[in-house]
């Protein structure tokens, strides 16, 4: 298996030993670094992800989606987040103009933090210590303070009704991602991403350990994940037949990019965790018994498997937005505290009895 | 009117040849005298002439609680103001008892133009409240004891009343450059008991209202539509709409032009029933003029009202998953609708705005394809059905949002006249194709879809269990369109004869009516159509109360109005 630490130790060592950096110079290098590639894989997904929902949507519509821009559409997201770069960007009268361009960026910059803690191969991590799953949960909450204050600074109803409803769906669904990933703790016993995907990287996915708990576990986790990035059926915030845009009507040019990005972006993280505790993560997909198989698939790099997981997960995500039809505000409260609330706490014993009597893979 | 006795024989023999075209109006029993290349006078009476009874202002509203209550008239057809000039300002109101199906229309004149008075039968039927600021709007004429009378097109600022003959419309209002305004606040004219007015004011909103404004450019409102909505939370406590953003004055432009002229216009009110309501006006002036078209005519009208309304139902469906946020769906439905377009496009040469009917018959006869297409279309679009039930319908999302939601009683769709698919999801059976069957739909079988929950979800229902009926009503005609004149020779210029006549057909969303009053010119003195869309608008307040915002999307999606018909 690829062991990522090798390019990272390798340029460490460049880094202090041919370039002279004192440790601390070496450290800051490698930090701007490591700044720059997460800050272009982001724009990188977003423009995939855009373009995978765009046909993944229309070959659900029996359509073809963007055919036009470039070879089956391709340069057509670039040329859209081109058009979004040149736009002006528009300040309403009588808006609370610090908090309205405030907004955007706690939106994007909760996405890009928590993009960070995803784990891409064995031994890229960026962000990585040993209450990672509590970091992770902390700063994707962030979010939704954004979305608040965009709700509230627009002087708009429309945008206030769209925040405030954002607000009680998130902070309800909340407690089913954290409860749901508590009980894949009480599993692996850690709340490092690392140590998660060694651990099943050593033992076997989750999914598979867990067996019972954790497939509902994962279900659960997919409807409130889904619901935390206000898409699919739960995109009651921004609802267009109802609230034209939600919380960001009076958005314009990037300001508005930046919620588009974050909106894929997320999508993309809310799969990114389900494959790293529920599907392994880099880990690769290993069958007792079966040695040739396992060889050619721990061949495969993690990062290819981390991703292809990711999508696949996103893809699911995507099925979903495309099927049904929006709930409405009660029915989401109700059916977060009246079922699956229940449900993952029941689920979370479940879990751990099962761990206690060692009734796992 | 000249009589013309010695054709008079000859036109009854032409009717019994073909006895199975009944007209629609209330005297079907007699035959309609037809006599193709001459028009103007006819032998008999129309069938669809109107002999409304006079009523003095006075004793107006006695007559019409009498009539309420104790003849069953609960149904208010139609409330039409019409300018006499000097013979003083008029309002017909037209009643039908759902039960019996007996009518009454009744008519008042007011001669006094300055401050014309008239009762209001707001407490009587619950749609008079709209029609009688219609009135108003248009000709001035104050209905005293209505409790919200201001105008229901116009702007507020509007001056004069721009369906008066004396009215100087252009002159009063030059194009404004101010925002206009609207206003918080109603005025009641009440009758005081020494015969004086005063005017009371009311305030629309409460204090505390937290009102948003759904429109008039909103993604769910289907059109121009502009609803005023307070809130409580996301709880609807009352909706006020405001009308008119694309009001053209159709009925006021028609006065001016032709008869042939009209029927342009007639397309573009309900552009999704373009078909009948083209028939409608066709069939008014045919009727007036005693003029009996061709069996072939009647059965091609038939079937292309029921193509027609295939085609509003689909976009229905496709609509209202648009609205509730099930997209794929909604292109489901548009998949489906461009082979109807297809078909209409052959025949007609227009997609949305058909231009098809033409008085005494159709404007070109059906494309050679037509049959074969149309018979391909059946069985594709039985097949899709239970596409759409199997994506939608079945759908527990869908269901949770819909069952249960925006509940209407029969009484209360009877007193708002929410005829057409609203009506018969609460189980008022208003369906005018097996009350008063016109064109050919006497001589097929098919049934009136009824439901008795009056939710969205019957109202969903309803429409696409109306698609199969009208696939089973079309497979019946289409192999067996009989010969004869697509289009039968009328005169240069059409004259009706004094007079005023109303028919009736069944369109998409309900009855669509064309009241014409005639002084014997070639243009009419006053067109009305009765709007199958207006008492859609008016019931959403009722539909929506203690509903969530949410709802109201759900509901406006299923009482299915189309916006270019309730402003006209």
């Amino acid at each position: 298996m690829f062991n990522f630490t090798t390019i990272t130790n390798w340029l460490h060592s460049f880094l202090t030993t041919t370039c002279g950096f004192a440790e601390w110079g070496a450290i800051l290098t490698e930090s701007v670094l490591v700044a720059l590639v997460i800050i272009t894989l982001y724009a990188v997904f977003a423009i995939a992800l855009i373009y995978m929902e765009r046909k993944v949507c229309a070959f659900f519509q029996c359509r073809l989606g963007p055919m036009r821009v470039g070879k089956w559409g391709l340069l057509q997201v670039f040329s859209d987040v081109f058009k979004m770069l040149t736009k002006e960007i528009i300040s309403m009268r009588q808006t609370d103009q610090f908090l309205h361009n405030l907004a955007p960026f706690l939106v994007v910059m909760a996405s890009m933090i928590t993009f960070a803690c995803l784990p891409w191969n064995q031994g890229a991590h960026i962000i990585d210590f040993n209450v990672g799953v509590f970091f992770f949960l902390a700063i994707s909450s962030i979010g939704v303070v954004g979305i608040l204050l965009a709700g509230w600074s627009s002087n708009n109803k429309f945008s206030l009704i769209g925040a405030m409803r954002s607000g009680a769906q998130i902070i309800s669904y909340e407690l089913s991602i954290g409860l749901t990933m508590l009980a894949m703790i009480c599993l692996t016993g850690t709340m490092s991403f690392s140590e998660i995907c060694n651990d099943q990287y050593v033992n076997g996915w989750n999914i598979v350990r867990g067996h019972v708990p954790a497939v509902i576990a994962f279900i659960i986790y997919l409807v409130a994940g889904n619901a935390e990035c206000n898409r699919g059926p739960f995109d009651l915030p921004e609802c267009e037949s109802e609230l034209t845009a939600g919380y960001h009507t009076e958005y314009s040019g990037m300001h508005f990019g930046y919620y588009y990005l974050a909106e894929y972006l997320n999508l993309f993280i809310c799969a990114g965790m389900a494959s790293t505790i529920f599907l392994g993560g880099w880990a690769p997909l290993q069958i007792a018994g079966l040695d040739g198989f396992n060889a050619v698939m721990a061949f495969i790099p993690g990062a290819v498997w981390f991703v292809g997981k990711a999508f696949f997960v996103v893809f699911l995500l995507m099925w979903l937005r495309w099927t049904f039809p929006r709930l409405r505000i009660d029915q989401i409260l109700s059916l977060e505290w009246k079922y699956l609330i229940p449900f993952t706490m029941v689920n979370l014993v479940l879990m751990a009895l099962c761990v206690a009597m060692g009734w796992t893979f | 009117m000249s009589e013309d006795l010695n054709k008079t024989a000859q036109s009854q023999q032409a009717a019994s040849a073909t006895p199975a075209a009944k007209p629609a109006a209330p005297a079907a029993a007699k035959p309609a005298a037809a006599r193709p290349a001459t028009p103007a006078a006819p032998a008999k009476p129309a069938v669809n002439e109107m002999k409304p009874k006079q009523v003095e202002a006075a004793k107006l509203h006695d007559e019409l609680k009498r009539l309420h209550d104790q003849e069953g008239m609960d149904f208010l057809l139609s409330l039409t103001g019409v300018d006499r000039e000097d013979d003083g300002l008029a309002v017909v109101y037209q009643l039908e008892n759902t039960t019996t199906l007996k009518q009454a229309i009744l008519e008042c004149v007011v001669t006094d133009r300055e401050n014309p008075l008239v009762p209001s039968a707001a407490d009587l039927w619950n749609i008079a409240c709209t029609y009688e600021r219609e009135v108003y709007d248009f000709y001035g004429i104050k209905f005293t004891g209505h409790p919200d009378m201001r105008r229901l097109f116009m702007r507020e600022d509007w001056v004069g009343y721009p369906f008066r003959k004396d009215d100087e419309t252009e002159k009063n209002n030059p194009l404004r450059m101010t925002n206009e305004p609207l206003s918080d606040t109603t005025t009641e004219y009440v009758l005081t008991e020494d015969g004086k007015v005063e005017a009371v004011e009311h305030a629309i909103f409460q204090e505390d209202d937290y009102v948003i404004n759904i429109g008039p450019q909103h993604p769910s409102t289907h059109g121009v539509l502009h609803f005023r909505v307070a809130l409580e939370g996301e709880r609807i406590r009352k909706i006020d709409p405001v009308l008119g953003y694309i009001h053209r004055g159709v009925e006021k432009i028609s006065e001016k032009m032709t008869y042939p002229q009209t029927l342009a216009l007639t397309d573009r009110l309900d552009y999704l029933g373009a078909m009948q309501n083209r028939h409608a006006l066709c069939m008014c002036i045919e009727q007036a003029m005693g003029v009996e078209v061709s069996d072939r005519v009647q059965v091609i009208r038939t079937i292309m009202d029921e193509l027609q309304r295939i085609d509003s139902h689909i976009l229905f469906f496709s609509c209202l998953c648009q609205d509730l946020g099930a997209t794929t769906a909604f292109l489901y439905g548009f998949r489906d609708r461009e082979k109807i377009l297809d078909i209409f496009e052959e025949t007609c040469g227009g997609r949305l705005i058909l231009n098809y009917n033409t008085i005494g018959g159709v404007m070109a006869d059906i494309h050679p394809n037509f049959v074969k297409r149309v018979k391909e279309f059946i069985p594709y679009m039985r097949k899709n059905i239970q596409e759409y039930h199997d994506i939608f319908t079945g759908n527990v999302i869908f269901q949770n949002r819909s069952k249960g939601v925006g509940v209407l009683s029969k009484e209360q769709v009877i007193s708002f006249g929410c005829t057409g698919g609203t009506g018969r999801a609460s189980g008022w059976h208003n369906d005018l194709r097996k009350l008063r069957p016109y064109a050919a739909y006497d001589r097929v079988q098919f049934n009136e879809v009824t439901r008795t929950e009056g939710d969205s979800f019957a109202r969903y229902m309803i429409r696409l269990d109306e698609i199969l009926e009208s696939l089973h009503i079309i497979e019946q005609l289409i192999d067996n369109i009989p010969e004869g004149n697509f289009r039968e020779k009328m005169k240069p210029i059409i004259k009706l004869p004094v007079g005023q006549f109303y028919s009736e057909v069944e369109g998409s969303r309900g009855r669509f009516g064309v009241y014409i009053e005639s002084k014997g010119d070639k243009s009419p003195y006053r067109l009305h159509y009765r709007s199958t869309g207006l008492p859609l608008v008016a019931v959403m307040d009722t539909a929506c109360k203690d509903n969530m915002i949410a709802d109201l999307i759900t509901i406006g999606g299923t009482v299915d109005y189309v916006v270019p018909d309730i402003d006209r």
